[in-house]
């Protein structure tokens, strides 16, 4: 008996290459239930911030470069921002409907395989990611941190970091045992990596090691790109940080779909 | 002409050093129920899991619906619902957000799904729960909406994994008048269960593994007449060991103690009645042999995942 046997049927599945957008969908529809309290945390929080450190820290900092203290923070807050915010979607979230509800395990009694879920987590991750770095933006626009509308070119940049975080977070998370596993990930290299991300201050005066790091990672390379296109500077070495990104982002996709299926299929 | 919806050959699965599957053999043709029986451990979920392509085997061939799997598990699962052993549902919706959400995956939406929406909840009796998160509904409510969850893309095939296990009585009998239903109107049918009464109404043939290897395949009224004597007696109360010595062991095929109680097999109960009947301090039950009786004889008595 072969395949014909049947009737050709049945749903409309979407192309393979769209697979991934169901499972966006399915936390986007989560996301918007409580969409109020998450809005309010994505403008808030920032506000906070932006307020007690841009105005009271910058009146000892002055300025760095020639920018105000509020806006060198800003603009590192919102590639921090994105980091933070898809690496947790990626590692507590992820694991929660992965281990927890096993709501992956129901996508894969359907013509949904391991690849569609990893990307629709990615993306879905990233545009979390983006909701909350947008909001920062518009937050240090109203305080007057935000030069011009050019400053709209760095949101790309923001998704594109947001989903390489999330990338390496679907990496951990595909190896955790428990959430405890994720302080590991968040102490060792997380927090350092904004430590030394040039988010808080310029990276100009660390030891010539530090900076090594710092540029081997993937958050200054974000960072080099926004506070450009927040603040007017001149924009370098685009495609090299572009690169970086990117190359970080489809090496660790594809090592997390890798890791899902192991665990998963099993 | 029948087709061969399941044909599985010699599959293997070894987890490490550990035979979980041995060289199984199925073949399930369309439009019949078949059971799969097994002890706690046995590898039934193992083999569902691979049916259905979420684990690949060691070894052996396998087709379900005419692909190869698990090279093409994924055009094979659009045709196919799956009932899993432990519920999945989505706790962040609600009864009908979890149909539209897992429809989604098979790609369905329009008139199509709401169409299908209303006729699977009125199937399962949970229209008036629509609205309902899934932690309000009993569990024979959730299980109803796993069953319609499987639905959804209308299966030619449909796997269900100890569809009724911590249902109580009424729930387990509606979830078989539907699944008679589903067979009624030609769905395939694949289930286990651990209640032998279950297997033994609803399936047509039942396949009975036990560590990883298959002991028996056949209709469960087939496989009661090979294997049982028509009539069984359990006895037990006090004074049963001397009773069972002097008096029921010259009266009976067979005889079997399992803890507190005896079992006795026969074709003719009558004399171990009617000395049953002298021996007003034990308690007996006559009953026509079932198929756990079958399943007992061939797996054993003792605890399987018991170290
Ligand atoms: N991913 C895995 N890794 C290692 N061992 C496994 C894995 N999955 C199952 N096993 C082992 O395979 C054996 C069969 O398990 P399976 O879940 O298939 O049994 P079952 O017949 O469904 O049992 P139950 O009636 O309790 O549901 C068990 O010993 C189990 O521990
Ligand atoms: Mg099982």
């Amino acid at each position: 008996m072969d395949n014909n046997g049947y009737s050709a049927d049945s749903s409309p599945l979407p192309p393979p290459a769209l697979r991934w957008l169901p499972v966006w969908r399915r936390n986007y529809r989560v996301w918007l239930k409580l969409v109020g309290p998450a809005l309010m945390g994505n403008f808030g929080e920032p506000l906070l911030y932006l307020l007690a450190l841009g105005y009271g820290l910058g009146t000892f900092v002055g300025t760095i470069g020639h920018l105000p203290y509020l806006v060198f923070l800003a603009s590192g807050m919102v590639c921090s921002s994105a980091m933070n915010t898809a690496s947790f979607e990626g590692l507590y979230s992820a694991f929660t409907r992965m281990d927890v509800q096993k709501t992956w395990d129901a996508m894969l009694t359907t013509p949904l395989s391991v690849p569609d879920i990893v990307l629709g987590e990615a993306i879905w991750a990233a545009t979390k990611g983006l909701i909350s770095s947008t909001a920062i933006m518009v937050v240090a626009a109203l305080l007057g941190a935000v030069a011009d509308w050019w400053a709209l070119l760095a949101l790309p940049v923001i998704f594109l970091t947001g989903f390489c975080f999330a990338a390496m977070a679907l990496v951990v998370t595909a190896v955790a045992r428990n959430y405890d596993f994720f302080m590991y990930y968040n102490t060792l290299l997380m927090t350092p990596m904004m430590l030394i991300g040039s988010v808080f201050f310029p990276l100009q005066e660390m030891p010539a090691a530090i900076q090594w790091l710092a540029w081997s990672l993937p958050l200054i390379h974000t960072v080099e790109l926004v506070r450009p296109l927040m603040t007017g500077l001149p924009l370098e070495q685009i495609w090299l940080h572009l690169l970086v990104l990117a190359g970080y982002s489809a090496a660790f996709l594809a090592l997390a779909i890798r890791l899902c299926e192991r665990r998963l299929l099993a | 002409m029948p087709a061969t919806v399941i044909n599985a050959n010699r599959l293997t699965k070894r987890y490490g050093v550990h035979t979980v599957l041995d060289a199984v053999d199925v073949e399930v043709q369309a439009g019949e129920c078949w059971g799969l029986l097994g002890p706690n451990g046995a590898g039934k979920t193992t083999l569902l899991r691979m049916v259905i392509g979420a684990t690949p085997p060691s070894l052996g061939q396998l087709q379900v619906l005419g692909y190869p799997i698990p090279a093409q598990a994924t055009s094979m699962r659009r045709r196919i619902g799956v009932v899993p052993q432990k519920d999945n549902l989505d706790p962040d919706f609600t009864v009908v957000e979890n149909l539209r959400t897992y429809a989604s995956y098979f790609g369905l939406k329009g008139p199509v799904l709401e169409r299908r929406l209303e006729e699977l909840l009125a199937f399962a009796a949970l229209e008036s729960r629509r609205n309902a998160p899934i932690s309000t509904l009993s569990g024979g409510m959730q299980r109803r909406l796993s069953l319609i969850r499987a639905l959804l893309n209308e299966p030619e095939l449909l796997i269900l994994d100890e569809p009724t296990t911590g249902l109580d009585p009424q729930a387990r009998q509606v979830l078989w008048q539907r699944l008679r239903a589903l067979r009624g109107r030609g769905m395939t049918l694949v289930l286990t269960t651990h209640y032998m009464e279950e297997a033994q109404r609803l399936c047509d043939r039942v396949t009975i593994l036990d560590q990883g290897r298959i002991l028996e395949t056949g209709p469960p009224q087939e496989l009661i007449r090979k294997y049982i004597e028509p009539q069984v007696v359990e006895v037990y109360g006090v004074g049963l060991d001397d009773w069972h010595r002097t008096v029921a062991a010259s009266l009976v095929e067979r005889s079997e103690r399992v803890g507190e109680t005896m079992f006795y097999y026969a074709h003719d109960e009558r004399a171990l009645l009617a000395a049953l009947n002298q021996q007003p301090e034990l308690t007996y039950l006559h009953r026509p042999a079932n198929l756990e009786d079958v399943f007992v004889k061939l797996t054993g008595r003792e605890l399987r995942d018991g170290q």
